[in-house]
C-alpha cells in the first residue's frame, strides 16, 4: 500500500508527468480520438524532457563563460537569454510553472470574456516563460502551495491582456486594422519606441522607402546569428582570460581557441534543443487554449507573436536589430566602465525585440523613429535586467537572465512588493485583477443609463 | 503533394498559427496533406513540397522548396487565395 502511495506522490510531483496529465485532461475534454490523446500527451512529456536536456547543454557552456568573464574582467558577465534562464528555472520550479501557466490561461479567458480587454494571448512560449518568471519571483517572495498557484495564475492572466493593450495603439497603426493584437513580452520597449518615434519622427520618411542591403538577411536564421555572436564573445573573454587559465584552472586539454569555438557553438546548440522542447510542449497546449477561447469569448482579439509585424516593414526589422544590438554594446561598455555586473548583448533579444522596436518606431516616426527607438530599446534591455537579478534568488547568479522588457518589468514589480510581505503581493495582484471587471461593470451601467 | 511546412524565425509562435490556419483550410478543401511548422534553421532543401512563410523570409526560404510568401501572415483570405491558386496550378484541385 505504501508503495502505491509513494508511486502516486512521485507521479504527481514529477513536473513532466504533471504536464502530461494536464494535456491529457485537456485533450479528453475536447473529445479528441484516442490516438490523438496518446500522441499529444506523450509529445508534451517528451518536450519537457528535451527541454531539460537542452538546459544541461546550456549550463556547461554558460558556466565556463561565467568563470572566464569573472577572471578576465573581475565582474559577473551575464548573457540574457529567455530559453537559457527558463530551462534553468524549470529544474526547480517546474510544477509551479505548469500549474500557473494553466491557471493563467484560464484567467486570460475570464478577463477577455467579461471585460473590455479582449486579448487572447496566443504566443505560447512567452506564456510559459512568464509563468516560470512569476513562479520564481513569487516563491523567492515567500509564497507557496495554492496561494502561489492562484496569485501566480492571476498575475499571468493580467500580463496576457495588459501588455497587448499597451502595444495596441501602435499595432493598429502598423496593421491598419483593429482585428489583431500583439502578444510578445517586450511591450514596454515597443511602446517606448512608438512614443519616441512620435517625438523625433516628424517628417522622417518610412524605412521601406530606402534600399537596404539584402546580404544581411542570412542573420534572420537565429541559430546562425546566435552562433556568430557567442563565438565573438567567447573568443574575447577566452583571449582576455588567457591560455593558462583555460588549461590550468578550467582543466581543458584542447587549445584555448578551439575550446572557445566549441563552447560558443555548444551554447547555440543548447538554445536550439531547448527551443525544440518548447515547441513540442506548446504545440499541444496552444490549440486547446485557442479552442476554448474561441468558444467562450465572442469578439476576441488574438494577441500574436512579434513576426506578425515583420512583413509590414522588412527594412525596419534589420535596422531595428542592428541598431538595438549597437545600443546593447554601448550599454555594455557603460557597465564595464562603472565596474558593475555586465549585461552582454544577447543576440536573440536584440534580434526579435530590437527588430520589433524598429517596426514600432518606424510606424510612428519613420527612419528616425526606427533608429532612435530601437537604440533606446537596446539600452533599456541592457540596463533593466540589473534590477531583476536580485529578486530571482539563486537564479540571479546563473550567468544568464530574462531578456525581454515585460518579463523584467513584471519581475521587478513583484520583487519590489515582496519586500512588504506575502500579503502585499496577494492584495496587489487581487486588486489589479479585479480592475478590468470593475471597469466593465461601471461602463456597462453608463451605457444602459 | 504530401507536405506543407510553415516557417518563421524561431518556429514557435507565428509559423504555428499559420499552420493551424493551413490545416483548417486543407480540411475544408477535402485534401489530405501533412502540415507542420518549424524554424528557419531547421529547414533543408526538400523539407516539403511547399513552404509558407511571411514575405520578409521569402528570400531565406525559397532555396529549400516552392515557397509561398504571405504579406499578412494571419490573413486567412490571402492564404486561401494563394493556396487555392497554387494547388490549382499544380493540378491538385
Amino acid at each position: 500500500m505504501s508503495n502505491f502511495i509513494k508511486f502516486i506522490s512521485d507521479l504527481l510531483s514529477s513536473p513532466q508527468i504533471l504536464l502530461g496529465i494536464i494535456v491529457f485532461v485537456g485533450l479528453v475534454a475536447q473529445r479528441k480520438p484516442v490516438s490523438e490523446v496518446i500522441r499529444g500527451t506523450l509529445k508534451a512529456i517528451l518536450g519537457f524532457v528535451i527541454l531539460g536536456a537542452g538546459a544541461g547543454i546550456l549550463v556547461g557552456s554558460l558556466d565556463y563563460f561565467g568563470q572566464l568573464f569573472q577572471y578576465a574582467f573581475d565582474v559577473q558577465g551575464v548573457v540574457p537569454n529567455n530559453e537559457a534562464i527558463v530551462s534553468l528555472a524549470l529544474n526547480d520550479y517546474a510544477t509551479s510553472t505548469a500549474v500557473i501557466m494553466v491557471i493563467g490561461m484560464a484567467a486570460n479567458i475570464l478577463i477577455a470574456r467579461f471585460s473590455k480587454l479582449k486579448f487572447i494571448f496566443l504566443t505560447g512560449h512567452h506564456t510559459l516563460y512568464m509563468a516560470a518568471l512569476i513562479a520564481v519571483v513569487l516563491k523567492v517572495g515567500g509564497l507557496d502551495g495554492w496561494l502561489l498557484y492562484i496569485v501566480g495564475g492571476m498575475a499571468l492572466g493580467l500580463t496576457m491582456v495588459v501588455f497587448p493593450a499597451i502595444a495596441h495603439p501602435t499595432m493598429k497603426k502598423i496593421t491598419g486594422n483593429d482585428e489583431i493584437g500583439f502578444g510578445h513580452f517586450s511591450s514596454i520597449t515597443y511602446w517606448l519606441s512608438g512614443e519616441v518615434g512620435k517625438l523625433v519622427g516628424k517628417g522622417s520618411k518610412s524605412t521601406e522607402e530606402m534600399n537596404f542591403p539584402k546580404s544581411l538577411s542570412f542573420l534572420r536564421d537565429s541559430s546562425v546569428s546566435i552562433s556568430l555572436t557567442m563565438l565573438l564573445m567567447y573568443l574575447i573573454v577566452t583571449i582576455a582570460a588567457g591560455p593558462d587559465f583555460v588549461a590550468n584552472t578550467l582543466g581543458i586539454g584542447d587549445n584555448y581557441i578551439v575550446f572557445a569555438f566549441i563552447q560558443s557553438l555548444t551554447f547555440a546548440a543548447g538554445v536550439y534543443v531547448v527551443l525544440a522542447g518548447v515547441r513540442m510542449i506548446i504545440s499541444e497546449i496552444v490549440p486547446a487554449f485557442k479552442g476554448w477561447a474561441d468558444k467562450i469569448v465572442p469578439g476576441a482579439k488574438p494577441a500574436l507573436d512579434c513576426p506578425i509585424v515583420f512583413p509590414y516593414a522588412p527594412n525596419a526589422v534589420l535596422i531595428g536589430f542592428l541598431v538595438s544590438f549597437l545600443g546593447g554594446i554601448v550599454g555594455m561598455l557603460v557597465l564595464i566602465a562603472v565596474n558593475g555586473t555586465v549585461i552582454l548583448p544577447g543576440v536573440i533579444p536584440h534580434f526579435f525585440v530590437g527588430a520589433t522596436a524598429g517596426v514600432f518606431g518606424n510606424a510612428t516616426g519613420g527612419r528616425r523613429g526606427a533608429v532612435i527607438g530601437s537604440f533606446i530599446n537596446g539600452l533599456v534591455i541592457t540596463f533593466l535586467p540589473l534590477l531583476l537579478m536580485p529578486v530571482l534568488g539563486d537564479l540571479g547568479f546563473a550567468n544568464t537572465t530574462f531578456s525581454d522588457a515585460d518579463f523584467i518589468g513584471t519581475g521587478i514589480i513583484i520583487g519590489f512588493l515582496a519586500n512588504y510581505g506575502k500579503f502585499a503581493i496577494t492584495a496587489f495582484v487581487a486588486v489589479l485583477f479585479s480592475l478590468p471587471f470593475v471597469h466593465a461593470f461601471l461602463t456597462k451601467d453608463k451605457v444602459e443609463a | 503533394m504530401r507536405k506543407i511546412v510553415c516557417i518563421c524565425g524561431s518556429g514557435l509562435g507565428s509559423s504555428f498559427l499559420v499552420e493551424m490556419n493551413v490545416k483548417t483550410l486543407i480540411k475544408d478543401l477535402g485534401l489530405d496533406i501533412e502540415v507542420e511548422h518549424t524554424d528557419l534553421g531547421s529547414a533543408w532543401p526538400g523539407i516539403a513540397d511547399l513552404i509558407i512563410c511571411g514575405s520578409d523570409l521569402y528570400d531565406n526560404c525559397k532555396r529549400f522548396a516552392d515557397t509561398m510568401p504571405l504579406q499578412n501572415i494571419m490573413d486567412k483570405n490571402e492564404l486561401k487565395e494563394k493556396l487555392v491558386d497554387y494547388l490549382t496550378k499544380k493540378g491538385i484541385l
